[in-house]
C-alpha cells in the first residue's frame, strides 16, 4: 500500500523533536480526522537553518513531516513556500489517493511556521493572512454511507459526491 | 526464524490442515454439480447435505435450517433483504443497532432509501443494547430487529435470549450477525429464541468465502440471487462445493474444541489485557470487561493514531487491527467507538486484538514487551502528547 520511501521515513523519521526558541511555529490537521502536524523554525539570513515536527497520525503523515522537513532545510523562505503537497507526495515515491489531502499536511504546517516567522518579523501580521489557501477538501457524502473519498458517485444511493 | 505474532484472527484465519484435506477431493476427483441426476451429482449432493447437519448441529439447528452462502456479508444481506421483502404487506419498519457491521447498517440504509423506516438503536458505554428499549421502539409496522451477538470491534455480547424474547412477543422476526460468535462462544439457536443467524467460516477455520444464515423452519424469505432451486429455492447458483465441505468439517472440530479454544484463549486474553493497562498508561479498555468474547481485547491508546501503531507493531512481527479513521479505506473512524461515546480523537489510537487457539504465552509475553516500546515512540513523535505531558508538569 505504501512506496518504500515512505515506509523508510516512517521507520526512521527525520528531525522529529521540537525547537524550544523557535522563530515559527505552524500547525495543521485535527486530531479528530486523525492527523495533525506542528512544525517549529529555526530561521538565518533568510535560510531554515533548523526544521523540526511533532505529528500524530498514520504513517503517511509521520512520512510526510519527515520528507517535508528533509526537502527543506538549508533552503530559503522563497524556496520552502514554494514547495506543494504534489512535490511532497512526488519525492516520497507516491501516496495512496485517499491519503493526498488529509495527511499530506506537511507543506500546510511549515508554510504557516513560515507565516508565523514573517508576522513576527514585521512582515504582514498573520491575521491578515488568507486562510483559504490552508483549506483541505475532503471527498464527503450527503448521505450517511461510507464512501472512499475517490470516488464520484456514492456506491450506496448512485448520488454525485461533491469534492 | 524472525517473530510472528498473529492477533487479528476475526479478520482471517490460517485454514486448518483437516479441512483442507477433506475438501482437496471436491476439487478434482468429486467434481460433480450436486443438481444434475447421475450419481456423480447426486453423490456430491448427499455430501453438501452431510455439512449441512454439521453446520445446524453447531448450533443447535436443523439441518433444513441452513442455507450456505459466501461470507458473513451475504448472510447478513440476506437476513435483512430477504425480510424486508418478503414481509411487506406485513410492515416496513426495521430496527437495527448503531454497532452493527457495515453489511448490516447499508444493508439497513439501502432500505430508508425504498419506503421502509429504519431505527438506528443506541447502545450504552460498553456497547450493550437495551432489550426493554427495543419493546418501546417496536409499532405495529415493524416487521425485523437485527443486532449482533457479539461485536468484532469491542467484543460486546449482547442479551441476545432477551432480546429474542422481546421480538418472539411482539412478533417480529429477530436476526442476530454471529459471524464474530459462532467458532468463539457456544451458540444454540433453539435457546437463543432467535429466528435468524448469520455465521462466517472464518472463526472456524474454514475458507475465507464460505459462511451460512440460520432462518427458522417456516420462515419466508425472498432470495438473493435468483436462479435455480439450489438450496431449497433461497440461493440460486452451483453450490460452492469445496467451500462447503471446508465449512462443515471446521464446524464438526470447532463442536468438540470449542470448550478447551474458550478456557486457553481466556487465559492468555485476561494476561495481555492486564499486561497492558499496568505498562501503558492513558489506555482504555473498549467494551465490556467482562461480558465479552473471550478471545477478544479491545483498547484506545491516547495520543497517537491506529494505523501508524498496526504498521510499527507488525514491523515487529506483531499483526493486530485498528478502528482509526486513517486505516479505513472511507477515512471514517469506527461507528462502533463513535456509538460506545469515545472521543473522536481517542477513536484514533483503538487497536483490537482477536486470539486463537494457535497463541501461546509466548506470543503475549512478546507483545507486552514491545507494546510499550512501540506506544512510546510514537508517542514521542506526537503533539499531543507533548502538550498532555506539558499540562500536567505545569499542574
Amino acid at each position: 500500500m505504501y512506496s518504500e520511501e515512505v515506509m523508510k521515513h516512517f521507520a526512521q523519521p527525520k528531525n522529529v523533536g521540537e525547537i524550544k526558541d523557535a522563530d515559527g511555529i505552524g500547525e495543521a490537521g485535527n486530531p479528530v480526522c486523525g492527523d495533525m502536524m506542528s512544525f517549529y523554525i529555526k530561521v538565518k539570513d533568510g535560510r531554515l537553518e533548523d526544521v523540526k515536527y511533532k505529528t500524530f497520525g498514520c504513517v503517511a503523515a509521520i512520512a510526510v513531516s519527515s520528507k517535508v522537513s528533509e526537502l527543506v532545510k538549508g533552503k530559503t523562505l522563497e524556496e520552502a513556500k514554494a514547495l506543494s503537497k504534489k512535490a511532497v507526495a512526488e519525492a516520497l515515491g507516491g501516496l495512496p489517493k485517499e491519503k493526498m489531502h488529509c495527511s499530506n499536511l506537511g507543506a500546510e504546517a511549515l508554510g504557516k511556521a513560515i507565516a508565523d516567522y514573517e508576522a513576527r518579523h514585521g512582515g504582514m501580521p498573520l491575521a491578515e493572512q488568507t486562510e483559504k489557501q490552508f483549506e483541505v477538501t475532503l471527498g464527503c457524502c450527503d448521505c450517511s454511507t461510507e464512501n472512499p473519498p475517490q470516488a464520484k458517485f456514492c456506491m450506496s444511493c448512485g448520488k454525485e459526491l461533491k469534492k | 526464524m524472525e517473530k510472528k505474532v498473529y492477533l487479528d484472527n476475526a479478520a482471517a484465519t490460517p485454514v486448518r490442515k483437516e479441512v483442507i484435506e477433506e475438501m482437496m477431493p471436491f476439487f478434482d476427483a468429486e467434481f460433480g454439480n450436486p443438481s444434475t441426476v447421475y450419481d456423480m451429482g447426486s453423490r456430491i449432493k448427499a455430501v453438501v447435505d452431510v455439512q449441512r447437519a454439521k453446520v445446524a448441529e453447531l448450533i443447535g439447528a436443523r439441518p433444513e435450517e441452513i442455507i450456505f452462502t459466501s461470507g458473513g456479508t451475504e448472510a447478513n444481506n440476506l437476513a435483512i433483504k430477504g425480510i424486508a421483502f418478503a414481509h411487506r404487506k406485513k410492515g416496513n419498519h426495521i430496527i437495527v443497532a448503531a454497532t452493527e457491521h457495515h453489511s448490516v447498517l447499508n444493508s439497513a440504509r439501502f432500505f430508508e432509501r425504498l419506503d421502509y423506516e429504519v431505527t438506528f438503536l443506541k447502545v450504552d458505554e460498553y456497547g450493550l443494547v437495551d432489550p426493554q428499549r427495543i419493546r418501546e421502539l417496536i409499532r405495529p409496522e415493524t416487521i425485523l430487529v437485527s443486532i449482533a451477538y457479539a461485536s468484532n470491534e469491542i467484543g460486546t455480547i449482547q442479551p441476545i435470549s432477551e432480546i429474542a424474547e422481546v421480538c418472539k412477543n411482539k412478533g417480529v422476526f429477530f436476526h442476530t450477525d454471529g459471524v464474530a460468535t459462532v467458532g468463539n462462544i457456544p451458540v444454540d439457536v433453539k435457546q437463543l429464541g432467535v429466528d435468524l443467524l448469520s455465521l462466517s467460516g472464518i472463526p472456524l477455520e474454514a475458507p475465507k468465502g464460505t459462511g451460512a444464515l440460520y432462518f427458522r423452519k417456516g420462515l419466508r424469505l425472498m432470495p438473493l440471487l435468483h436462479g435455480g432451486i439450489q438450496e431449497s429455492g433461497r440461493r440460486g447458483g452451483t453450490e460452492n462445493v469445496p467451500g462447503i465441505v471446508g465449512l462443515g468439517k471446521a464446524a464438526e472440530l470447532t463442536l468438540q474444541e470449542l470448550p478447551q479454544k474458550m478456557r486457553h484463549v481466556k487465559v492468555l486474553r485476561d494476561k495481555l489485557v492486564s499486561g497492558v493497562i499496568e505498562s501503558i498508561e492513558s489506555v482504555k479498555l473498549t467494551g465490556h470487561p467482562e461480558t465479552r468474547l473471550p478471545g477478544h481485547a479491545s483498547f484506545c491508546v491516547q495520543a497517537i493514531e491506529g494505523e501508524a501503531l498496526v504498521f510499527m507493531l507488525s514491523s515487529e512481527g506483531i499483526y493486530v487491527n485498528t478502528g482509526s479513521a486513517c486505516a479505513s479505506k472511507a477515512l471514517k473512524t469506527s461507528p462502533v467507538l463513535l456509538a460506545i461515546g469515545i472521543p473522536p480523537e481517542l477513536a484514533q489510537g483503538s487497536i483490537v486484538f482477536t486470539l486463537d487457539v494457535t497463541n501461546t504465552e509466548e506470543d503475549i509475553d512478546y507483545v507486552l514487551e514491545k507494546l510499550p516500546f512501540v506506544v512510546g515512540r510514537l508517542r514521542s513523535m506526537s503533539p499531543l502528547w507533548g502538550k498532555k505531558e506539558t499540562a500536567q508538569a505545569s499542574s
